[in-house]
């Protein structure tokens, strides 16, 4: 009667969804509510209702830990608002100057986040050397002449060799003070541009980040509840909300890696197809060993390209709200009034479930002149969700046998056939619905770093980095909120490169381990 | 009315330029990138013809050379290719006339629009090979027997390095000893040759045929069937990537690409076999198109370009194959870039005859 709850909440386009879990993670209580147009009615609504839900009066009071993932970083992009001024410092020049920071932006968005920007003398070349020492003049006058809310800085190379930023930040505590600072090499990866956009990005959500925090901790203090709050990021992990302050612009596309590691928990299978049928589409994904498989292309965001890790997610356009003749188009939230099977005029893929036997949502049958074309819309979606199964399965088993189950999760899961082609069987989890809010609640805590080391054979200094890197990755879990005691590597990568004077590979880490246990 | 590549070219330029790429090239984005900054800055650039130029005017073929790794991170400065302008002006005594890319296919396709900007010249609707191919002596220049008698290499700080090489391999290790040094990414001058010694040594209208290639697709509404026509492609097949084996061996990523037929070709299987670029594609032990030809990969939907390294299992692909420029098929051209200069042992047959 004593053990530790806690809730689970997850932001989608149409629905806010939450669990609460206890502490084996067993599922005590689910809701779901509407997606407000400010995020953070809904994810009111969604805490009252999934509270009240739990089985016994004042068991409310047990919950330590809140775990959210929010579209609020996502909206305040795509809408530009919010959005903080940001100060993008580049230390790279003379190299670098053909294409100055935000190049490519969308004009409204440059408008909107950018206080000024320079290319200062600095970097470091592939191998380690300087391009150039830190121009510390020019740095220093660049931060004092532009205010901002806050400053982005990118090095050419710096996730091989983080000094130079380092030093800007310093320079930055002492010329204007408490100036939050975002340095690339603690954003992402190799590519400068994209690595760069990322870290302007984060540097201009920072306001958007405190409004969340402030918003979801009021909700919770009104509650009477006093609990640790995580967010969870686009590769199903999560971050303290201490890191999460610092790192804003990881907790974008946190909503397909959730539903990928709560339909894994919830079914018990670690490698699996995953059909998270929504609302307005279903996306579909892959998990191996437990975790979302990533893409490889480039992420874009409010019109600026990022190389973020994603999901490898394929959507389609089959959702409970799907108009049936007008697809891809959605009766969204309102199905509850405008289907067929609650009395409304508007045919949508429930209906054609429905008839079709696959469930027993509404309050009144499929009217019979319907039928015929609802049946052809369900043969239609079929082929739709086989195609899209063999499209994200990485090609035919050699024996030529499906080997992967397809999980259906969603809120729209029933829409799914009881056997899909390519799929070895259909597993259809208790709380399937809520699966994305039960991702959130069980996910681990995860850091990753990506740098340059030598190529085997390189001698010793190459077990050496590498031992700087896993030790760099778990130190960056265990700041994320990962147990120390438990925090292992869970991904350990080698990219060759080519041209080099040395052969080096690019070497990405990534540890992630439980949270630790309360204090206290 | 003198044609010019505007901002909204640039697009075109560079899915074209992917086609073109038969999967290699390197990626044309960051050279997209460049070359719409230069042109806000600088102004649109002109392309000309070969017979708009005068006999003697120089011309500045020009490429990146280097790991893609590295120059997506260390991009290139403004100021290299004014360097290499000015160090060819201090040994001809006169300043180039015309920019021209080495290699229409790939990235290198796309940079040089940004490089003619900021120098302020035109540039030539030509280029070296009509396609992408991976080493320095595989160009126009080498089978008309131009002798690569004088590189120009500039890095991101400021070295200019010149070297007069005895003949093409020694051109090619020297400049890839300079590259190394200069950390692994360095733009590139060689063959510089007057208007005149450019008739017959290099591929026209190439720039040209890129963006059309590029805007054949836009907004079409069968874009492969247009690309196909475009092109004068053959569909070799479409289907889905079935198996991909990778290797990097002596610098190349090598490997094989099994197509399995979909739809009007369930049941036939194409295999492809890589080299940086897709080089031979077989049927049932039938060989149905092979280098110098081209043959490029697209999605089947949007008819976009695939490189080798974006290829992955399940992708909904159509292999297009079309004939290469007639250069590289006289004897000094197969001997250049054939199928056994790539270590296939047989006699080159032309695309139309075999597909």
């Amino acid at each position: 009667m004593s053990g530790m709850l806690r809730v689970g909440i997850d932001v989608g386009g149409t629905n806010t969804d939450a669990v609460v879990l206890d502490d084996d993670d067993r599922v005590l209580a689910t809701a779901k509510r509407p997606t407000s147009p400010d995020v953070t009615g809904g994810l009111r609504a969604v805490l009252d209702a999934v509270l009240a839900e739990l089985p016994e009066p004042g068991m409310e009071k047990r919950v330590k830990r809140v775990m959210l993932g929010t579209t609020h970083a996502t909206n305040a992009i795509l809408e530009r608002r919010a959005l903080g001024r940001v100060a993008v410092l580049r230390l790279g020049a003379p190299a670098t100057t053909s294409v100055p920071p935000l190049s490519e932006w969308p004009d409204d968005l440059r408008d909107t986040v950018a206080a000024g920007t320079a290319i200062v003398r600095g970097g470091h070349f592939v191998d380690g050397r300087e391009i150039a020492p830190l121009d510390v003049d020019a740095v220093r006058k660049f931060v004092a002449t532009t205010p901002a809310d806050a400053i982005a800085v990118a090095g050419v190379f710096s996730p091989a060799g983080a000094d130079q930023e380092n030093r800007v930040a310093e320079i930055v505590r002492a010329e204007v003070g408490d100036v939050p600072v975002s340095l690339s090499h603690e954003i992402g990866s190799l590519g400068l541009l994209e690595r760069e956009n990322a870290t302007v990005l984060n540097a201009a959500l920072y306001g958007v980040a405190r409004d969340v925090t402030a918003a979801l901790r009021e909700a919770l203090t009104a509650r009477g509840l006093e609990v640790e709050t995580f967010f969870a990021q686009n590769d199903g992990t999560l971050m303290a909300v201490d890191y999460a302050a610092r790192y804003p612009v990881l907790t974008i596309g946190s909503g397909p890696a959730n539903s990928l590691r709560g339909a894994a928990y919830l079914s018990g299978v670690a490698d699996a197809i995953v059909a998270d049928v929504g609302g307005t589409s279903t996306d579909l994904g892959v998990l191996v060993g437990g975790f979302p498989r990533e893409s490889a292309a480039a992420v874009e965001i409010g019109g600026v390209t990022t190389n973020f890790r994603m999901p490898d997610i394929l959507s389609i356009a089959l959702g409970g709200g799907t108009i049936v003749g007008a697809e891809p188009r959605s009766v969204g939230y309102r199905i509850g009034t405008e289907a067929l099977v609650f009395g409304g005029s508007t045919p949508t893929m429930t209906d054609a479930a429905v008839a079709a036997g696959r469930g027993t949502v509404g309050t009144r049958p499929v009217p019979e002149e319907w039928r015929e074309r609802l049946a052809l819309a369900v043969r239609a979606a079929d082929e739709a969700v086989a195609d899209a199964v063999d499209r994200v399965a990485l090609g035919r088993s050699r024996s030529g046998r499906a080997e992967r189950p397809l999980v259906a999760v969603g809120g729209g899961a029933f829409l799914l056939a009881d056997e899909v082609p390519g799929a070895r069987e259909v597993i259809r989890p208790a709380h399937a619905e809520v699966a994305n809010a039960v991702g959130a609640a069980i996910a681990l805590a995860s850091g990753r770093i990506e740098t340059i080391v030598p190529a085997s054979g390189g001698g010793s200094s190459r077990a050496r980095l590498i031992d700087n890197a896993k030790e760099e990755a778990a130190a960056r879990a265990v700041a994320a909120g990962a147990d120390p005691a438990t925090v292992q590597i869970v991904e350990l990568s080698e990219i060759p490169l080519s041209y080099l004077p040395e052969p080096a590979v690019r070497l990405h880490v990534k540890a992630a381990g439980p949270l630790a246990r309360q204090a206290g | 009315m003198q044609a010019r590549i505007t901002l909204e070219d640039v697009a075109a330029l560079a899915r074209g330029c992917a086609v073109l790429g038969t999967g290699g090239g390197g990626d044309v984005r960051p050279g997209a990138i460049a070359a719409r900054r230069a042109i806000r800055e600088h102004g649109e650039v002109p392309l000309v013809t070969l017979d708009e130029l005068p006999d003697d005017a120089l011309v500045l073929p020009l490429s990146g050379i280097g790991a893609p790794t590295v120059s997506n991170e260390m991009v290139h400065g403004t100021d290299e290719p004014v360097r290499i302008a000015e160090e060819i002006e201090r040994i001809f005594g006169r300043p180039p006339a015309a920019v021209m890319s080495s290699e229409i296919g790939g990235g290198n396709g796309v940079a040089p629009v940004a490089w003619a900007a900021r120098l302020g010249l035109p540039l030539l609707d030509a280029d070296a090979m009509g396609r992408a191919f991976p080493e320095v002596q595989m160009v126009s220049m080498y089978v008309a027997g131009i002798p690569a008698n004088l590189v120009v290499m500039t890095d991101v700080v400021g070295n200019v390095v010149t070297i007069r090489p005895i003949d093409g391999l020694w051109s090619e290790q020297i400049a890839r000893a300079v590259c190394v040094a200069a950390g692994s990414s360095a733009l590139m001058a060689d063959y510089v040759l007057t208007a005149r010694e450019c008739a017959g040594a290099v591929i026209e209208g190439t720039v040209s045929r890129a963006i059309a290639v590029g805007r054949a697709t836009e907004g079409a509404a069968d874009p492969l069937a247009t690309l196909t026509a475009e092109l004068g492609a053959v569909r070799l097949i479409s289907g889905k990537l079935a198996d991909l084996e990778r290797r990097t061996t002596g610098g190349f990523a090598r490997g094989t690409a099994t197509i399995e037929g979909t739809g009007d070709d369930r049941g036939r299987t194409l295999t492809l076999e890589i080299q940086n670029e897709n080089l031979v594609a077989v049927e049932d032990g039938r060989v149905r198109a092979m280098v110098p030809d081209l043959i490029t990969v697209v999605d089947s939907q949007t008819a976009t370009a695939i490189q080798t390294e974006g290829l992955r299992y399940g992708q909904r692909v159509t292999v297009l194959a079309w004939p290469c420029d007639p250069l590289w098929r006289t004897p000094k051209g197969l001997e250049t870039a054939g199928p056994r200069a790539f270590g296939y042992d047989m006699d080159y047959l032309p695309v139309e005859k075999i597909a």
